[in-house]
């Protein structure tokens, strides 16, 4: 069955089709706009696990692939294709979604933040001013479980394709209701966060276009011009090519992953966007670039690589560092979160560009561990911040007492992020670490470092607002715990992290393969004798 | 031979599109003079489109014809075809828009009576008066006949007549507003003035080249310059005028000037009209003189292109960021367009041509259905055009806000437009043909041009509505079926471009 049947195109369709089916719904019936996202998305996690189930991870390296002459002028095909890194990504997707809309239940019945906390905008003062009532304004459930579907679908095609053109064309129109997204139920700065999400995933975008064509003329010159990505690994160019063409698509990653000095907008983004929105930007779509790395980067541009290498080694510790600084000094929670991504996205990079097995297994599991504890503490801070109405750390105090599921969750998801050993993110960061310890340890030893940092700014942020005598924001007198839907939102995220902290072989059985794939694609070997081919499972034991 | 007179070989079916059109222009003249006020708009209507509906059938039945008719100076060949098609297909649209009559008050988007003064008591009375005159239908079908006529001339002297004849109307349409009268005139005085400029300078050009090759049909300027020992002078200043008239037509800087007026002040349905029809015809004869005329001289024209295109890409890119009046975004994005156009152009290979005749042909229904979108916001006093006033347009309607959106994301080149195909194929022929530096200019001013784009949208969508804002008019079957052939056809070019490629890359051979 796994040869003949269309997962990838079937499973990339359904959330499409539930979003169609919604759109034609009536617009007031907003309990079964939710049901019919919920029960769509719940479809796509039940096909995943089942394509998760049918995948061979000894087999061929990509599986499921389909593939049809889309565009034959330019040699365009749909092809799609899952291999294992792929696959964990898309299985991180099917997870999240659900989760996602259970978290956003309400919120986009709710009034926009403006509104709500009346922090002034130029509309609103003028409507006060013209002594009109300003009425609060209902925004469409609809459209916002619509916008989250058609993302799911661009984001399943922007893993799943193995045809560069269609990466292209899904990794551009994924920013379309992401921006929406961020733009229509943001916070109280949404549009400047929005413009600002889109104009650098745009830019970084177009520059990959142009080593996209640069890509297919290259290939055109030697033969038939075509974007498989197969086909197109191992393709013959000078370096000087080699390293423009891997500038174009480096930078489109860089600032999608986002990695220090491209990072500037993901703050304003993450905060600003509606916490399913910032879930899904930084536990899914911020990965696209770190996938992109791994998939695109090293195995077209191997010489590239090679060269530059060093230098994003060195980007990637600044941004451990320095992300991690930042994140210390935030009073905004949803910025702070923002930040430490900046810190655990330089750990990613570090392990894929270490050019060791060990450390891009590493960072292929922290991508998927990073969506899962990330995921978990923007949907916590979301959960507190609908109670508190306020993004402030210094505003609240003591909320454990009044709350403990809520702080408790906050902990575990907070200690999850900071690599607490038992936990799934300890056994990718030391991956990781020994990764690129035994070719970079200098660069090892300083983001090593950015593991202590990442235990004050955790810790630091619960202490503050969980800790110490209870205090809440103005105008707000008690605090509610987490009802039931909220606690079955994260409960399969923490369930998660603490089963892949203790086993995490079925993770990296399918990634391994995937892994030395590439590696061999780059044309590099381990520098140093490895032990154990970098089996993840062993350093936890 | 003094004295002898060449009957001329004529051959009448090949050039039946533009034929067909001129003849529905005439018969449209007859009517205005003879058939009863009443009935003259319902006659206008159905002359104009079945004239073009006709010449549409019969580029069809053209199809793949490569043949020079009435003595070589009129080349039916794949552009030719191609572009007409699409013309006509477009001028259908425009007459469509034209036609409107249910969103202003007082019914139609022209004027009765053009002459009056602006702001006199006779001027004031007619912009809420029913009365209409039907002048503008033949107005546009010579002008559309032009159209298709440009690109198709082997002989630069009828190309020059092709150029006033569809040029000369839409001076006349460009002053022909009902609402803002002074802005229209304005229009209409500067578009005929730089045009007329631009036209003298085309003249004087097929005047040097007659002087260097001794004809004025391209096929023999080709052979001209491949025999050495001519005056090349002769041959590069005549070339650089004829440049001058044909990017003053499709808005190329430095000679772009008039766009953002033009574009303003006309009637939005001849703006459409003109934005989407003049730059393919314009181009298209472009693409003839650069590819026939001057196909082996391409390493002198180069550089100056790449100097204009560059320019024009960031110009119109950067200019367009300022704008606060949707008219003069379109206009200036317009301009920032034919910069990606030339890119195409200047690949001088089989791929930039099919890749331009494509540009052209997404870039075309995309523009007149935006426009068309920009004639159903209005206020009391006509068309909302000022950006402020559409703030919030998709919370009241977000139908119509979402279909611009649409049609802004397919000018900004979003993948899954036919805007972003479009660029694909000039770009990839652009590196194609050695111009990297040219495209990467391209893919950073796209990103300029993404921004304004996108701040359309934030205002639609994220921005609140003001008290006393616009409305949208529900517009008839007109305007709504012109606006969802260009959404259908922008879709259709960004998911399923494959058919239509193979159309523009089977049309890519001219014939000389």
């Amino acid at each position: 069955m796994s040869d003949s049947f269309p997962w990838l195109t079937v499973i990339g369709l359904v959330p499409l089709i539930g979003a169609v089916v919604l759109g034609l719904l009536p617009r007031t019936a907003t309990r079964l706009h939710k049901s019919v996202a919920l029960v769509t998305s719940l479809v796509v996690l039940a096909l995943t696990i089942a394509m998760c189930v049918a995948f061979e991870p000894g087999g061929d390296r990509f599986q499921f692939v389909q593939a049809y002459d889309w565009i034959s002028a330019f040699g365009v095909q749909y092809a799609v294709g899952a291999d294992g890194i792929a696959l964990v990504l898309l299985a991180l997707i099917a997870v999240l979604v659900p989760v996602v809309i259970l978290a956003s239940w309400n919120d986009a019945d709710a009034a926009p933040p403006e509104q709500q906390i009346a922090a002034g905008t130029e509309a609103v003062g003028a409507d006060v001013a013209s002594g009109v009532a300003v009425r609060p304004r209902r925004r469409s459930v609809r459209t916002f479980f619509v916008l989250v579907l058609v993302l799911e679908t661009m984001m399943i095609g922007v893993f799943a394709a193995t045809d560069v053109f269609l990466f292209y064309v899904f990794f551009e129109a994924m920013l379309i209701p992401m921006y929406f997204l961020i733009g229509s139920y943001g916070g109280p700065r949404r549009s400047y966060a929005a413009m600002k999400f889109l104009l650098y995933s745009l830019a970084g975008g177009l520059l990959m276009l142009a080593a996209v064509i640069g890509l297919y003329v290259v290939s055109a010159d030697q033969g038939e011009g075509t974007f498989a990505f197969e086909q197109l690994v191992g393709l013959e160019m000078s370096t000087g090519v080699e390293i423009a063409l891997f500038s174009g698509f480096f930078i489109a990653f860089a600032i999608k992953a986002p990695l220090f000095p491209f990072h500037t907008w993901l703050p304003d983004a993450g905060a600003e966007a509606p916490v399913g929105g910032a879930v899904l930007l930084v536990g899914i779509l911020d990965k696209v670039g770190t996938f992109g790395f791994l998939r695109y980067c090293l195995p077209l541009f191997p010489e590239a690589s090679r060269i530059l290498g060093p230098y994003i080694i060195v980007l990637c510790v600044i941004g451990i560092l320095y992300g991690a600084l930042l994140a210390m000094g935030q009073k905004d929670l949803k910025r702070l979160i923002s930040y430490t991504s900046v810190a655990h996205f330089g750990f990613i990079g570090l392990g894929i560009f270490a050019f060791t097995t060990q450390g891009q297994t590493g960072a292929v599991l922290y991508m998927v561990n990073h969506g899962l504890s990330t995921g978990a503490l923007f949907l916590v801070a979301g959960f507190l911040i609908a109670r508190g109405r306020s993004r402030l750390v210094p505003d609240y105090s003591g909320v454990a007492a009044a709350a403990p599921i809520l702080a408790g969750t906050f902990l575990i998801a907070g200690l999850s992020a900071l690599a607490l050993p038992g936990l799934s993110t300890f056994i990718s960061e030391f991956l990781v670490l020994i990764g690129t310890f035994s070719r970079y340890p200098v660069a090892a030893v300083l983001a090593a470092i950015g593991v202590i940092l990442a235990a004050i700014y955790i810790l630091l942020a619960y202490q503050r607002t969980m800790q110490g005598p209870l205090r809440l924001p103005a105008g707000v007198d008690k605090i509610r715990d987490l009802h039931l839907r909220e606690v079955m939102a994260v409960a399969p995220l923490l369930a998660l992290m603490i089963f892949l902290g203790f086993y995490p072989k079925p993770l990296t059985d399918v990634i391994n393969p995937a892994v030395e794939a590439t590696m061999k694609d780059t044309g590099r070997t381990d520098p140093t004798p490895t032990q154990g081919r970098g089996d993840a499972a062993a350093p936890a034991r | 031979m003094p004295g002898e007179i060449l009957s001329p070989q004529l051959s009448y079916a090949p050039a039946a599109p533009m034929l067909l059109v001129f003849a529905a222009a005439l018969i449209s003249v007859l009517i205005e003079g003879f058939a009863p006020a009443a009935r003259r708009r319902g006659l206008q209507i159905a002359v104009s489109l079945l004239g073009l509906l006709s010449a549409l059938v019969a580029t069809i039945l053209l199809a793949g014809t490569e043949e020079l008719v009435f003595s070589d100076a009129i080349a039916v060949d794949g552009p030719t075809l191609f572009l007409q098609g699409t013309l006509a297909v477009l001028g259908m649209a425009g007459v469509l828009l034209l036609s409107e009559r249910s969103l202003d008050s007082s019914g139609g988007a022209v004027v009765a009576r053009a002459s009056a003064l602006p702001g006199s008591r006779e001027d004031v009375a007619l912009a809420e008066a029913t009365e209409i005159q039907t002048e503008v239908y033949p107005l546009a079908l010579f002008s559309l006949g032009g159209m298709m006529l440009f690109p198709a001339c082997n002989n630069l002297l009828l190309m020059f007549v092709a150029l006033e004849v569809l040029s000369l109307p839409l001076y006349l349409m460009a002053g022909l507003a009902r609402r803002r009268r002074l802005l229209s005139q304005e229009a209409a005085v500067k578009y005929f003035l730089l045009g007329a400029f631009a036209s003298a300078f085309f003249l004087y050009g097929v005047a040097l080249l007659y002087g260097y090759a001794g004809s004025v049909d391209l096929g023999d300027v080709l052979s001209a310059t491949r025999t050495t020992g001519s005056n090349d002078a002769l041959l590069f200043v005549g070339l650089a005028m004829l440049a001058v008239g044909l990017l003053f037509k499709v808005g190329a800087v430095p000679f772009q000037a008039w766009t953002p007026d033009v574009y303003q002040g006309s009637p939005t349905p001849v703006t459409a009209l003109m934005a989407a029809c003049t730059k393919i015809a314009a181009f298209g004869a472009m693409l003839r003189v650069l590819y026939v005329g001057f196909g082996a001289t391409g390493w002198d024209w180069r550089p100056m292109m790449w100097g204009i295109a560059i320019l024009t890409m960031g110009v119109g890119a950067v200019l367009a960021v300022t704008q606060s009046d949707v008219k003069r975004m379109l206009a200036y994005s317009s301009v920032a367009h034919t910069g990606f156009i030339l890119v195409g152009v200047i690949a001088l290979s089989g791929q930039g041509l099919s890749g331009t005749l494509f540009y052209l042909l997404a870039y075309g229904f995309t523009t007149i259905a935006s426009f068309a979108v920009v004639t159903l916001v209005r206020d009391s006093s006509g068309e909302a055009t000022h950006l402020s006033q559409w703030a919030g347009l998709g919370r009241k309607s977000p139908l119509v806000a979402g279909t611009f959106a649409f049609f802004l994301a397919a000018l900004a080149g979003i993948p899954l437009t036919s805007g972003f195909m479009a660029k694909f194929a000039v770009f990839a022929a652009g590196v194609d043909g050695g111009a990297t530096a040219l495209v990467v200019v391209g893919v950073v001013a796209s990103a300029v041009t993404a921004f304004f784009y996108a701040r359309v949208v934030v205002l639609m969508f994220f921005n609140e509505p003001p008290p006393d804002g616009p409305t949208v008019a529900i517009p008839s079957v007109f305007t709504a079926g012109t606006i969802g052939l260009g959404l259908a056809v922008s879709v259709v070019l960004g998911v399923l471009p494959q058919p239509f490629l193979d159309l523009a890359g089977r049309a890519s051979q001219f014939v000389y």
